[in-house]
């Protein structure tokens, strides 16, 4: 069974064309900009228990509306953290013939983790600072592992996007976000990169839950923000957009 | 033009048959929009001479101005002009465009009370004619009302009854003017009147007298047109005759009638043949074709009738339902996308965007890519377009060649009639069901012998075997009522303008209508899955609902309670078709509300799914407000679920969603859009309103109205300009789902 914090039946954010997305519950990392706050810790009394065929049921429900290239994404929360039932739902999504999207924070690198990145058609992957430091001081968590997996994957030669929360102040430095992308420039397994400007939506939830709210007074990213972060990508990078 | 390139010939000169003559003349498209051309100075000098009349019509309280002595009929009113100098394409309703006329023989009563409400005096003349002299359709409706009928049209289970107004939804086939000329149209109906001869039965005699008058208005259809300078009595030559001929067929109708739908028919891809070969020749260019377009649509916008406001309470914004449907494919596979097809969504661009026409697309997998993503950006540019599932209906209706009246109706063009017939409040049947037949509001006895239900918890099997029995009492109730209409209709206010360009022997169908199927289902789900419990008041009416636990609701792709609604649905229809129809019309049913959702709800009590007394209902066969909560897909699963078979009238679905939630990029937007319809459609959906905009434009708007004189938005079926609506109908559109993803 699979704990899953919600589920949008309309994605198209997470990965090509229509998409059903699958948030799984819980997470390694605590990013300070996280949007879905509850879906962080294991126990949400509001997640719920899906079966594979649970899962391949709402997909043939939603098949027609796939054509260009759409079908289900894991999303999170952290998918990866439940590697070991993720695997044969997977499996059996493949054998059903539906496209598979992982989007992962990259934070587990396994045996398991590497099958599941291998089931995946498309992995999107959030490599949330080139910075070991500020990896650690935004995630709580070093990028030791998100960059094996990246590894990982241009090495299976599978197809990955790259994503790339843009907050003021925190991931916008120019230095950074040269070596960020002078990192992956010779990754021949990227066909895109995403910048995702930092929104203020998901503040309010902190509240909610009674948690502190770490990027408090942080302003949202501007369309010129994002243009410039484009710019400097587009330098080493192919396929950059702003999402 | 002297000898223009001869059409292909084909059966389309045997007898009337403009189907053949576009399907043998046909030139597809499947390029895409980038040849379109922007208005020219001549069309936004006439467009802007209109912005400023529709102007002054919004700042006078919605109407510009009435003639209160003239009875309008096709000749009544001398040739009236925006601009003679500039208009392509000519003609309007009276002497002035967006002056509007009287036409009484609906119901006196009405237009006086519009006259009224509006700060005029209807002349006394005319008052004294129709008190004295000439009965109108609303007098015989009345005069053959049982007491039950009254009964049920006052507590508000059957409302929008075209018992005062004219009915409407009937489509003449106006191209058949400019394919073969007044003289022939006039030959082809002698021939036929001359063959209504055998034993003179009661249908005869109403066929015969009936033609007459289809006769007597195609010459009088000559002679408004003589009036403006035009000769229709021989084919249309060019595209701008074509156009032109087939507008003033339509304006006939619309002189004569003020149904509630004055629905236009599928022009545009006709009109294509006409335009090609005059392309072809060299005789015009793409900017004149598009200025043609342009023109015509221009005055389908000025189309005008005189509302008194009770009925802008069902009808909301002042619609005219000037339906164009536009794409689709013949039998054979082949699609009917023109050149034109794109040329009348570019109205939308050069015009600005607006509710009229009601541009509908019949959507099929098989519409070449490049018109399926300009109608998806369209929708997202303008939220002025409305879909429809083409190979659901042309499978059903079987035939390639059809128009929608109204919203949802579909009808072979020039074949086929309906009988429009409002809709029953299911919703409200479920309450009666409940309090004993009584109405909730007013103790009324509505529904006989409908027996108390057991103390306590509301029992799903005692409470749907009551419902069922009020319903069939309700639908055998419901089709007498709408046969005594449809008779005084035919009596008092035949449709001669449309008649005329349809054919002689019509298939005729009876349009029934459900109202609050998502909250009826609801309802259901909430006594079968939850526990419900009735607080009644001292007569025993239910005037709440206890809910004690979780209920599937309709809108989540959830078969529990989907069924509910599918079964609904089917189970209405079934009771409808047991009875005597008049003119032996096939019974079909609508799930659609218009915005007459809003009246439903204030005249409905507070129903077991949680709904409080008085809030509105959703549009058509939509979910509740804010119940979807699975993401559009499953939304859309849900009302796909609804048999098209048991709702041949159509299901109306209004979909809204932030630009956002289509995709970051435009580009995506429109894929994302262009995907979306296909995999509703093939999930065997009917019918989708596309809206595509943000809340806080809407807030802004009702904030701000000057800022948004051309805002236009789908509501169930139509489209309005948002700011023509009432603040109540604009907080229940502001309340609906939009589909937002985070």
């Amino acid at each position: 069974m699979l704990k899953v914090h919600s589920i949008e039946t309309f994605g198209t954010h997470d990965g090509p064309g229509i998409r059903l997305v699958i948030f799984t519950q819980g997470c390694p990392f605590r990013c300070a900009y996280c949007h879905n706050p509850d879906s962080q810790t294991w126990n949400n009394p509001k997640a719920i228990e899906l079966t594979a065929e649970d899962i391949i049921e709402r997909l043939q429900k939603e098949k027609p509306y796939f054509k260009n290239g759409g079908g289900v994404t894991f999303s999170g929360g952290e998918p990866t953290l439940q590697t070991k039932e993720l695997l044969p739902i997977c499996q059996q999504i493949k054998q059903a013939g539906f496209h598979i999207t992982l989007d992962t924070c990259g934070g587990i690198f396994t045996e398991e983790t590497q099958q599941l990145y291998d089931l995946c058609d498309l992995v999107m992957l959030d490599v949330k600072h080139i910075n070991r430091d500020w990896h650690v001081k935004l995630t709580k968590h070093s990028n030791d592992t998100v960059l094996k997996n990246a590894h990982y994957r241009e090495q299976t030669g599978k197809e990955l996007w790259l994503r790339y929360v843009l907050v003021p102040g925190w991931t916008d430095q120019d230095e950074y976000l040269k070596e960020w992308a002078q990192y992956f420039s010779d990754f021949k397994s990227i066909t895109k990169a995403q910048i995702l400007p930092y929104h203020l939506l998901g503040v309010h939830k902190y509240a909610e839950l009674g948690l502190d709210y770490i990027l408090d007074g942080v302003r949202a990213a501007t369309e010129s923000d994002a243009q410039r972060a484009k710019k400097i990508f587009e330098k080493h990078l192919k396929a950059v957009e702003i999402a | 033009m002297n000898n223009p390139v001869p059409f292909k010939e084909n059966l389309w000169q045997e007898e009337i048959n403009v189907r053949d003559f576009l399907y043998s003349n046909i030139t597809r498209y499947d390029g895409d929009a980038s040849f379109l051309s922007q208005p020219t100075s001549v069309t936004k000098k006439l467009w802007n001479k209109c912005k400023k009349l529709l102007a002054q019509e919004r700042e006078n309280g919605g109407i510009l101005d009435i003639d209160v002595k003239t009875i309008s009929s096709i000749t009544s009113h001398k040739p009236g002009y925006i601009d003679k100098t500039l208009e392509k394409i000519v003609g309007v309703q009276t002497d002035k465009p967006l002056k509007r006329s009287i036409k009484p023989f609906g119901g006196w009563r009405v237009v006086d009370k519009a006259c009224e409400e509006n700060g005029y005096t209807l002349d006394p003349k005319v008052v004294e004619i129709f008190s004295k002299y000439r009965k109108s359709h609303n007098d015989g409706v009345f005069d053959a009302y049982t007491d039950e009928m009254r009964k049920l049209r006052g507590s508000g289970l059957i409302t929008g009854l075209p018992d005062n107004y004219a009915r409407g939804r009937i489509i003449g086939d106006y191209r058949r003017l400019a394919l073969y000329g007044l003289d022939r149209l006039i030959e082809a109906k002698e021939a036929d009147k001359k063959n209504l001869d055998s034993d003179m039965t009661n249908d005869l005699i109403q066929l015969r007298e009936e033609v007459s008058e289809q006769i007597r208005a195609l010459g009088m259809v000559g002679e408004m047109a003589k009036s403006y300078g035009i000769d229709v009595s021989k084919p249309a030559q060019t595209a701008q005759e074509a156009i032109q001929y087939t507008y003033l067929a339509y304006l006939a109708a619309v002189k004569e009638q003020d149904g509630a739908a004055m629905s236009l028919g599928n022009v545009s891809s006709f009109f294509d043949v006409y335009i090609e070969r005059d392309l072809q020749a060299g005789v015009l260019t793409e900017a004149q074709a598009q200025e043609l377009v342009d023109h015509f649509v221009m005055k389908l916008r000025l189309v005008r009738h005189l509302r008194m406001d009770e009925y802008n309470q069902l009808f909301a914004g002042d619609p005219t339902w000037v339906t164009e449907v536009i794409g689709g494919v013949f039998k054979d596979g082949t699609h009917k996308v023109t050149k034109t097809s794109f040329r009348f969504l570019q109205t939308l661009y050069n015009l600005g965007p607006a509710p009229e026409p009601n541009l509908t697309i019949l959507w099929h997998e098989n519409l070449p890519e490049g018109f399926k993503q300009f109608a998806a950006q369209v929708s997202i540019d303008t939220s002025s377009l409305q879909y429809e599932n083409d190979e659901l209906m042309s499978h059903s209706g079987d035939c390639d060649d059809y128009c929608i009246a109204c919203c949802v109706s579909m009808m072979e063009t020039g074949k086929e009639m309906q009988f429009f017939g409002a809709r029953c409040n299911l919703a409200k049947t479920l309450l009666l069901a409940i309090n004993e037949g009584r109405d909730e509001f007013t103790n009324t006895e509505i529904i006989p012998d409908i027996e108390p239900l057991p103390e306590g918890e509301l029992d799903y099997v005692e409470v749907e075997r009551r419902f069922n029995k009020a319903m069939s009492y309700i639908a055998k109730a419901y089709v007498n009522t709408m046969n005594v209409i449809h008779y005084m209709h035919d009596k008092y206010y035949y449709e001669r303008a449309q008649l005329a360009f349809m054919d002689t022997h019509i298939n005729r169908n009876m349009a029934f209508g459900a109202a609050g199927l998502s909250v009826a289902a609801d309802s259901l789900s909430a006594i079968k899955y939850a526990k419900v419990t009735a607080v009644r008041n001292d007569q025993g009416l239910a005037t709440e609902f206890k809910i004690t636990g979780d209920f599937p609701m309709y809108g989540n792709d959830d078969d529990r309670v989907d069924d509910i609604a599918k079964t609904l649905v089917h189970d209405f229809n079934q009771e409808l078709a047991k009875h005597h129809i008049y003119r032996d019309a096939t019974p079909t049913l609508s799930v659609l509300t218009i915005t007459s959702n809003v009246v439903y709800g204030k005249k409905t009590g507070a129903t077991p799914d949680g709904r409080k007394a008085h809030e509105a209902f959703a549009p058509g066969a939509n979910p509740m407000h804010g119940r979807d909560k699975s993401g559009a897909v499953a939304s859309l699963n849900s009302v796909a679920k609804i048999d098209y078979n048991d709702a041949r009238d159509g299901v109306s679905n209004t979909f809204s969603i932030v630009p956002k939630s289509l995709g970051s990029k435009k580009k995506d937007q429109v894929g994302n859009l262009s995907n979306m319809l296909d995999g509703y459609f093939a999930k065997h959906a009917h019918h989708l309103n596309v809206n595509v905009l943000n809340k806080d434009t809407l807030l802004d708007a009702v904030a701000h109205p000057e800022k948004y004189p051309q805002l236009t938005i789908r509501v169930s079926g139509y489209a309005v300009n948002f700011i023509r609506l009432s603040r109540e109908q604009q907080q229940e559109v502001i309340a609906r789902t939009f589909h937002e993803t985070m």
